[in-house]
């Protein structure tokens, strides 16, 4: 029944890795696989460590400081904790998107074109083509072809958040990491970036933080189950959500956890 | 369900649905009970009264299917909770054919008292057969309402008793009604009936099979009996 990441390629393996806020130690000795073009959930109650865990992906924690990681996060064999590590480089290849859609104030071409520019000097008519194969990609095109020079604030709230994915999508990362993406949309919106996750990881790896345990079961191919820091179970979605090994974990996803 | 749901409402549901179930396995064998008198004592009434109370059991049929549909509906169940819908789903279905293979007894029964001279017929070990398949029905609904997968197990082989029962059965109507052909219209309904109490066994057993799905996951239907043991531990 449950396929096992060892059979597939991994995109990131992280292996022992500790978090730490200071003094808190927010994720206690972390060791799992990412695989590749699969789409990964991390489920828990608040605070568990499940937004650290992401964070750490990407190595945006770098932006505060006090904040530091031990261990090794390997991105296709290479260790991004490394001191090394070009952390632009790294954002490009492995982007974000957050809760809350965070659009540029600035038009809808422009919020894609703006990351694009950072990396790539593209010509004008390149540059179109990049923004419309974002806005396609993104399940965005149909909505917005007509008003691209419209300010990107002036779309809905599902809108901004598939805006914020193009954005992300436009720099041509491999991962993704979606921290509760869709806590802030309403049903209609939650499903279609749902649909977009599952066309996503044709060419994408996926991480994806969310509160949603339906949603982690609905669109992901393994799940994450967090608490206080710790990595509980990890296997397959449908191990996890239909005979999972740990007791805590089938008492979170049963409702039971108090 | 031993823990408590942090929605206490999802918890009285789940067991209203238990508690239905246990009340509709009673009915079940309480028509079993009635269809064993009714063949022991050739009683018109009472298989009268077994074919009346079938109704009952296919309404708590309806009854129960409607709150496991609502539930999953509006709780989306995981895990051991999905398991216990799901299983429960079967067991009822399970419950309402040995309802309607009980009916076809007393249906037998009647025919057979409608044909006359049933006495020279080999009733007593379609009996045994009848209270092997009524204690197995008992002893599920008990290991259903404590979850005993030990139990579950002990069933499953007990059922395989009753089929051997049926085959001696089927083996002596046949040398019945070889030796005398005026005996071969009561004996098919007594071959009948033998069918119908061994089918009741078989469905017991298949309920067994759904309190070891709920309790450890694993589906052992069609799953050899010397393999099912090594499967739930």
């Amino acid at each position: 029944m449950a396929e096992t990441t060892t059979e597939l390629k991994n995109a990131l393996e992280v292996r022992n890795l500790n978090f730490y806020y200071g003094n808190f130690r927010g994720l206690k000795d972390v060791t799992m696989n990412i695989a590749e073009r699969k789409v990964t959930a991390f489920i828990g109650p608040s605070g568990c460590g499940k937004s650290t865990l992401l964070r750490t992906l990407n190595r945006m924690y770098s932006l505060y400081p006090g904040q530091r990681a031990e261990g090794e996060i390997n991105f296709y064999g290479k260790n991004i904790l490394d001191k090394s590590q070009d952390l632009n480089l790294l954002r490009a290849r492995i982007g974000m998107v957050f809760q809350k859609p965070t659009p540029f104030p600035m038009t809808i071409y422009d919020n894609i074109a703006f990351g694009v520019r950072l990396y790539d000097n593209l010509n004008k008519s390149d540059m179109d083509e990049r923004v419309e194969w974002a806005l396609t990609k993104s399940a965005l095109w149909d909505e917005v072809k007509d008003k691209l020079g419209q300010n990107g604030l002036s779309l809905s709230g599902g809108q901004q958040q598939r805006l914020c994915i193009a954005r992300s999508v436009a720099v041509k990362p491999s991962v993704l990491l979606l921290d509760e993406p869709t806590s802030a949309l309403d049903p209609i919106s939650t499903g279609k970036v749902e649909e977009l996750v599952h066309e996503l990881k044709k060419d994408y790896t996926i991480a994806i933080v969310t509160h949603n345990m339906q949603q982690a079961a609905r669109c992901s191919d393994f799940t994450a189950y967090m608490y206080l820091g710790e990595l509980v179970e990890f296997g397959s979605t449908e191990q996890i959500f239909f005979k999972p090994k740990r007791t805590e974990t089938e008492d979170y996803i049963t409702g039971r956890f108090g | 369900m031993s823990e408590k749901h942090i929605s206490s409402q999802f918890d009285t549901e789940l067991n209203s649905i238990s508690t239905n179930v246990l009340e509709m396995g009673g009915l079940v064998e309480a028509q079993l009970h009635q269809a064993i008198y009714a063949l022991v004592h050739m009683d018109q009434a009472a298989a009268d009264q077994v074919m009346d109370n079938e109704k009952k059991i296919n309404q708590m049929e309806l009854r129960i299917d409607h709150e496991i549909i609502s539930t999953i509906g509006r709780r989306q169940p995981t895990a051991r909770d999905l398991r216990f819908l799901m299983a429960i789903s079967r067991t009822t279905q399970n419950l309402e054919r040995a309802g309607d293979e009980i009916e076809r007894m007393a249906r037998m029964v009647k025919s057979i008292i409608k044909g006359g001279s049933p006495r020279n017929l080999p009733t007593s070990e379609l009996r045994v057969a009848a209270d092997l398949a009524a204690a197995l029905l008992r002893k599920t609904l008990d290991s259903f309402a404590r979850l005993d997968t030990a139990m579950a197990v002990t069933i499953i082989k007990e059922d395989d008793e009753i089929d051997d029962e049926y085959n001696g059965f089927l083996r002596k109507l046949i040398t019945y009604m070889m030796e005398d052909p005026r005996t071969i219209s009561p004996s098919l309904d007594l071959l009948f009936l033998a069918k119908s109490i061994e089918r009741v066994g078989d469905h017991a057993k298949n309920i067994a099979e759904q309190i070891i799905f709920i309790v450890k996951g694993e589906d052992i239907r069609h799953t050899p009996l010397d393999k099912v043991e090594s499967v739930i531990k």
